[in-house]
């Protein structure tokens, strides 16, 4: 690559009120922290109401923890740490213009894959609603303290979810705007802010799948 | 210095709005869609101001209702509905984003030799995200309101309450994720936009208390979200979290809420800290006491400020060991209040203080907020809690601190930055009357709340018993008094943007990057961006010395001096 398309990739990449790629990189990478930050005070919020109920009817929640899909909630995880994965590489590959295209493929697989998570998140809550497993009059489950494991399933699980469409509309925003303008894509910050957006939604998952799907599984 | 303002003789006629950042644009378009920071935190200005009206104009209504013992001025629901707006629409329309979204916004970068903060959208952002917050907040008021108070306490928000619960929540939500957003701006670009020069030991304390608050509201905030977002839920879906009917705790949500919520008083609090920082030094010609220690006061305040939110729960019945420990720690936290205090005093010693009325406010910030910072010690001694809680003693206590302290400075940042920020200068006779009548109207307001607080009254009655009439006769005067204050600045501030005297570039004589640019500033701040060689506070190192003295350089000086460097 010439000297002149370096130049020109990182002007079209540099945005007000930056003279430097590099320094913007850095301010973008540190905002990005400093919001992820945020969103895990966000889930602590819950997180910690759930560890407390979870102290105080042990017993509920093992049961009602039998009760959530497994496999389901397996399959789920596994496909969100494999575009994690895809994910992973795109940071790096997307600075090299001859992977550009394979950095946008990933991408899109990045986001089909959270497609197909919510897809299967779908027919899981569809079969959680045959099961009267949505807390109310009808719930199945009669023990105390159940009815709270499952009204933390299904607001966990939808904040989650509402993150992830999220991730998919910025993962492809970002593999739209690359294609039209890899130069761009080549030296824009928004490809790690993006990754590093994709990388919490996937960790908070696996710590719900922990604490939603494992309980009440094995002796 | 307001002799050298007065000399100032350019023709009236020649508009500020042509000028810097204003002569960019005169279209509702180019407000609505700039990104510089400067406007953008005009258009914050306008916003809490338009809320601190509607706030004031709620708790005007509760004052004429407390006239008389009997509730005959609105009924007890309109009152629940009432206060809990004036609640709602002070702390988080006004008092959160009061000076950050403000003078932060406006300020910072220029503090720190740079032309714009780390994002510009991102920051047009956070004003709409505000905006949709204040536009949810107008539809639940004329929707009907709500009357849970602004604490949204459940299990009455999320299943009995007959209001607009979820639009407050949601509005707050919203308006949350404005500040957040503005909280990760500034956090970056004090990290990575400081000039040349610009080290984080020269840095103004004002940008130091926008680095700590920044950091608390992108800690604490986001769990007040998530807490409002679950009662929200269980409100809508009736899925039960805080339903004890199903086993669920309310006193979790009460942990959640205040864990933001105490966190929020010092969001509120440490802008105001760096505003008085500010000015202080300037109008006393005196570099700040202790540099250092105010700045590991500000880290300090902000670290334990989030271990202290049990102090609101002494009476819920939570663990007795647990109410030791927060009382402990809301002792632990006034340490380095005090020490702000003591430093702000020890800065005026010796110094060449004059009374421009941005001085007059930060006096008024520095004796009202001391009385607000030691009732609280009150406060947070468990046996003299449990008597005041829920009284008008602690409403007096927090106004002290949230109104006599961060509204005082606020007012101070007004006119301290005016001259700056709209290139005129305001009538200082009517500022400083403002000044002193806010100061009294306010104590005339809070003042008796103490008393009657301490006597029993209790707090959210619309009727009283008779023997609590005398004081909230005088509390409701106070407050008609108060109220013309804050009309005062108002008129004035608005005259003076097309009949003020051009104001000079630094009116004040005062250090700090902001002032070495024109005003009002141009778009990108800096003709040419800064290179700093100078500590903070520049001012006379020693304080007064005679003029004779010091131009004989006599050895008498450094007895009369007290050196402090």
């Amino acid at each position: 690559m010439s000297r002149a398309t370096t130049y020109s990739a990182e002007e079209a990449a540099l945005r007000e009120p930056w003279e430097d790629i590099a320094r913007q990189r850095q301010a973008v990478e540190m905002g990005m922290w400093a919001f992820l930050a945020s969103e895990i005070l966000f889930f602590t919020g819950i997180f910690a109401g759930y560890t407390i109920y979870r102290s105080t009817y042990p017993e509920a929640f093992w049961v009602a923890g039998g009760h959530t899909s497994l496999f389901y909630g397996g399959t789920n995880t596994a496909i969100l740490l494999v575009s994690s994965a895809a994910m992973g590489i795109v940071p790096s590959a997307a600075r090299w213009p001859s992977l550009g295209s394979f950095a946008r493929t990933m991408l899109w697989v990045a986001a089909l894959l959270g497609i197909a998570f919510l897809v299967l998140k779908g027919f899981e809550y569809a079969e959680d609603f045959d099961e009267h497993l949505f807390p109310g009059p009808d719930f199945e489950i009669h023990e105390r303290g159940a009815q709270l494991f499952f009204a933390f399933y299904w607001c966990v699980t939808a904040i989650h979810a509402i993150h992830l469409i999220i991730g998919i509309g910025l993962v492809a925003r970002l593999a739209i705007a690359g294609t039209r303008d890899p130069r761009w894509f080549s030296q824009t910050p928004a490809v790690q802010a993006t990754a590093l957006y994709w990388g919490l939604v996937d960790v908070i998952w696996t710590i719900v799948f922990v604490i939603l799907y494992l309980p009440g599984r094995g002796s | 210095m307001t002799d050298a303002v007065l000399g100032d003789t350019l023709p009236h006629d020649v508009t500020t709005f042509d000028k810097g950042y204003l002569g960019d644009g005169h279209t509702l378009r180019s407000w609505l869609f700039t990104t510089d920071h400067k406007r953008i935190a005009i258009l914050y200005a306008v916003t809490i101001t338009i809320f601190f009206f509607i706030g004031g104009i709620a708790i005007a209504l509760v004052r004429i209702e407390l006239v008389t013992p009997a509730q005959d001025f609105v009924t007890a629901d309109e009152y629940n509905r009432l206060f809990t707006l004036h609640g709602i629409v002070m702390v988080w329309f006004f008092l959160v984003p009061s000076i950050p979204t403000t003078f932060g916004n406006f300020l910072l970068p220029m503090m720190i030799g740079a032309r714009d903060l780390a994002f510009p959208k991102l920051n047009l952002f956070s004003w709409y995200l505000t905006i949709i917050g204040g536009a949810l907040t107008i539809y639940m008021l004329l929707a009907g309101g709500v009357d849970t108070g602004w604490t949204f306490y459940t299990p009455y928000s999320s299943i009995y309450s007959n209001s607009h619960v979820i639009a407050a929540a949601m509005a707050v939500f919203v308006a949350g994720f404005g500040t957040i957003a503005t909280g990760v701006n500034f956090i970056t670009t004090i990290h990575t936009m400081r000039a040349p020069g610009m080290t984080w030991f020269r840095l103004p304390l004002f940008v130091w208390a926008m680095y700590t608050v920044s950091v608390v509201i992108v800690l604490a905030t986001p769990v007040l979200a998530m807490t409002l977002l679950l009662m929200t839920l269980e409100r809508f879906f009736g899925v039960p979290i805080f339903n004890p009917n199903e086993g669920g705790d309310p006193l979790l949500f009460q942990h959640l809420f205040w864990f933001y919520s105490h966190p929020a008083v010092y969001i509120m609090i440490l802008p105001a800290m760096g505003v008085v920082s500010e000015v202080i030094p300037c109008f006393a010609r005196r570099r700040l006491f202790g540099y250092d220690f105010m700045v590991y006061a500000l880290i300090a305040i902000s670290v334990i400020g989030f271990f202290v939110w049990g102090h609101h729960m002494f009476v819920s019945g939570q663990s007795a060991y647990a109410n030791l420990v927060f009382s402990f720690l809301s002792f632990i936290v006034a340490v380095p209040s005090a020490i702000k205090v003591f430093n702000w005093t020890a800065t005026l010693y010796r110094g060449q203080i004059t009374y421009e009325s941005p001085m007059l406010y930060s006096f008024g910030f520095v004796g009202l907020f001391t009385i607000g910072g030691l009732t609280g010690l009150f406060l947070a001694s468990i046996p003299i809690d449990i008597h005041a809680t829920d009284t008008y003693f602690v409403i007096a206590h927090f106004h002290y601190v949230m109104v006599g302290g961060t509204v005082s400075a606020f007012f101070a940042a007004l006119h301290f930055w005016w001259p700056k920020i709209t290139g005129r200068m305001y009538p200082e006779a009517w500022a400083r009357f403002a000044a002193i009548l806010m100061f009294f109207g306010f104590n005339f307001t809070f003042f008796p709340q103490f008393i009657m607080g301490w006597a029993g009254m209790p707090r959210r009655y619309g009727s009283y018993p008779p023997e609590f009439q005398i004081y909230h006769v005088l509390s409701s005067a106070g407050a008609a008094v108060l109220a013309i204050a804050y009309l005062m600045p108002l008129a004035y501030l608005t005259w003076s943007l097309r009949w003020g005297r051009r104001a000079p570039d630094n009116p004040w004589r005062a250090t700090g990057l902001e002032w070495q640019t024109s005003s009002p500033p141009p778009t990108h701040n800096f003709e040419k961006l800064p290179i700093v060689e100078n500590e903070p506070y520049d001012y006379h190192p020693r304080g007064y010395v005679d003029q004779e003295h010091e131009a004989a350089g006599t050895a008498e000086s450094p007895q009369k001096g007290g050196e402090q460097r």
